[in-house]
């Protein structure tokens, strides 16, 4: 069982500031981190490693500093860690990242045959969830988003079982392999890290590609000559205004809430309230 | 694809998307957008595209909702959604009639959808974007979307690439009026795929146990960090249901397991528009406002009079939630016997 799992790292968006006078992210001071459904990808990969033997690989394009979490994910239990990094890279849309990462796939499929792409289901830097979508469409692979268990699993006959969340309940999707799978953090909880592979992680270097070598990546089809879209403008949300604020004990507890039902009523919410039963 | 640029009748292109026959009413959202974008770009026309199993009767509904032609491809094949299908089918609608711009739902469905053809055309997709507009210069389409956990907003532009995607939520535009009865043209393609070349196959559904319709309640009673306990989401129930709406909840306590995931509001989770959203102990962190700012009265209620939420609250009112929410339950139900 041969895995490949692509990964991105990002800033922890939770730990995002903005500026306040200029309007900028302050990037300095963020930290780094594997994007959250990423390592639940490698994590799944690793298990099916541990059951039906074999490989799992991790790839990512990015930064030299993406190398940490590459060996995060060794240590997580992937065997072999790519870099693909190169400031012919940079400022990729997701189209031209989705062109990188399936050419490098194709390099690595090419070495031996590979049964499962993995990745997480969206990055929480950009939330496009477009790029895994993207590889499987240019790899023509069977395509499995919101992924959020593995039913069933055959290296032998190719095939596998997958459970793929949509709004309305699980769809229960039966699939030939090799295929891609997006996944939710449900796929595989996490679980720490052993001894042996933190003790491999930390001599652990992990493979650099560029632009040229040992893959040569159209260069039409890279950085920001191959992404058709560009950001116009960047600003920061401008806030609703913001209303009146009253203090439930220098007015009263019943008198506040009063003066809210009457607010309510003044602009003709409660006699809304129980004509609310149809949803369009 | 270049040669489409400023050809006479740009078609601004709405994915309607349906399932069991039953389409989602983000298309007609959609459709409304378009409408309004087809405003700003001379001589454009607004059209559905239209994918399923025996789904012609959904046609003469986006007619209703502005667009002028439909194009269908009904095939047995599309019973059920599957990528691969559906993205060869609405690519190979793309390359014959190249539209100018695509609108398409930011669903599971239209996610999953919308990647596989921008990847199969070649073209720019943003995603989840929170308002659309022409950009009065350059004639193409400005798609604004929220970054680095909504911390920024983006301005998106594809320049040469056609057609121009986007992918919108649920609830993020308003729903537009639907016209009386409106004449379009119906347009059938073939999808010209058999069962036996599609990889994939649905073998069974689990259905969610109930489906919490939240993005398109009217009512909407929020808890967040500082109910501060699981058992206080029953009291925020409690005025729900007195007030004939549904409970929402923040990321933090969906991640704690105090509520269902469905119950959430915010970037990663629903967007909402109800006529009220009370967001008790909430502190109104960014990725939360994205998901809430656009209902129409805002009922804060929180212990902390520096919250970020009274910044955005119509009324707020600066109390322990344990205290103003019985209160507010027993004068709604006062009203209601009052009747």
């Amino acid at each position: 069982m041969r895995a490949i799992v692509a990964i991105k790292q990002v800033p922890d968006t939770t730990n995002v500031r903005i500026n306040p006078e200029t309007g900028t992210l302050i990037r300095e001071g963020v930290p780094a981190i594997i994007n959250p459904y990423d390592i639940h990808a490698v994590e799944m990969a690793v298990r099916l490693k541990e059951r039906f033997g074999g490989q799992v690989t991790v790839i990512t394009m990015g930064p030299a500093k993406a190398a940490e979490a590459l060996i995060e994910c060794i240590e997580q239990g992937a065997d072999r860690a790519i870099l693909i990094s190169d400031r012919k890279f940079a400022a990729a849309d997701t189209l031209a990242t989705s062109y990188v990462l399936a050419r490098a796939i194709e390099a690595l499929q090419a070495e031996a045959p590979v049964d499962l792409f993995l990745f997480g289901k969206q990055a929480i830097d950009g939330d496009t969830a477009q790029v895994g979508p993207g590889v499987a469409t240019r790899l023509n692979v069977p395509l499995i988003s919101y992924a959020v268990a593995i039913e069933s699993f055959d290296p032998e006959t190719r095939t596998a079982v997958i459970h793929r969340k949509i709004e309305r309940g699980i769809e229960v999707l039966e699939t030939r392999l090799p295929a891609l799978l997006t996944v939710e953090k449900e796929i595989a909880p996490v679980k720490r890290a052993p001894l042996p592979n933190l003790i491999k992680a930390a001599r652990y270097q992990p493979e650099l590609w560029t632009a040229e070598t040992p893959v040569p990546f159209d260069p039409n089809q890279i950085g920001l000559k191959g992404s058709p879209t560009i950001v116009g403008k960047a600003f920061t949300p401008s806030p609703r205004g913001a209303g009146e604020v009253v203090s439930a004990a220098d007015k009263g507890l019943q008198e506040t809430v009063a003066y809210a039902l009457a607010k309510l009523s003044q602009v003709g919410i409660i006699e809304l309230l129980h004509s609310a039963g149809d949803i369009p | 694809m270049t040669e489409n640029i400023g050809s006479t009748h740009p078609r601004i292109w709405v994915f309607i998307e349906q399932e069991a026959g039953q389409p989602h009413s983000v298309s007609w959202e959609l459709l409304g957008a378009a409408g309004r974008l087809a405003g700003d770009l001379a001589g454009s026309e607004v059209e559905g595209v239209l994918l399923g199993r025996q789904v012609a009767g959904i046609a003469p509904e986006a007619f209703r909702y502005g667009a002028k032609r439909v194009y269908l491809i009904d095939d047995p094949v599309l019973e059920v959604y599957r990528n691969l299908p559906y993205g060869i089918g609405v690519s190979k609608l793309v390359k014959k009639y190249r539209p100018d711009i695509f609108l398409i739902g930011a669903t599971t469905l239209g996610r999953d959808l919308a990647s596989a053809i921008a990847t199969r055309v070649q073209t720019g997709l943003t995603a989840d974007c929170t308002e659309l507009a022409i950009d009065p210069k350059q004639k193409i389409l400005a798609a604004t979307r929220p970054t680095f956990g909504g911390n920024l907003m983006a301005t998106i532009l594809c320049r040469q690439q056609r057609p121009q995607m986007a992918t919108v939520r649920p609830r993020v535009l308003p729903m537009p009026e639907p016209l009386p009865q409106t004449e379009g043209e119906l347009i059938r393609e073939a999808l010209g795929m058999s069962e036996s070349e599609i990889p994939v196959r649905r073998v069974g559904f689990i259905p969610g146990k109930e489906r919490l319709n939240i993005e398109y309640a009217d009512v909407i009673v929020a808890g967040g960090w500082g109910v501060g306990r699981p058992a206080g989401f029953e009291l925020l129930a409690e005025l729900a249901s007195a007030l004939g709406g549904v409970v929402g909840a923040t990321r933090p306590v969906v991640d704690a397991g105090w509520v269902d995931y469905e119950h959430q509001i915010g970037q990663t989770g629903k967007t909402v528009r109800p006529r009220l959203y009370i967001a008790a102990g909430i502190s109104g962190a960014v990725q939360h406002r994205m998901g809430m700012s656009d209902a129409s009265f805002i009922l804060a209620i929180n212990s902390d009079p520096q919250a970020p939420i009274f910044q955005i609250a119509d009324l707020g009112i600066v109390g322990d939630l344990y205290q103003v929410i019985p209160e507010l339950i027993k004068q709604v139900k006062g009203i209601d016997h009052a009747r």
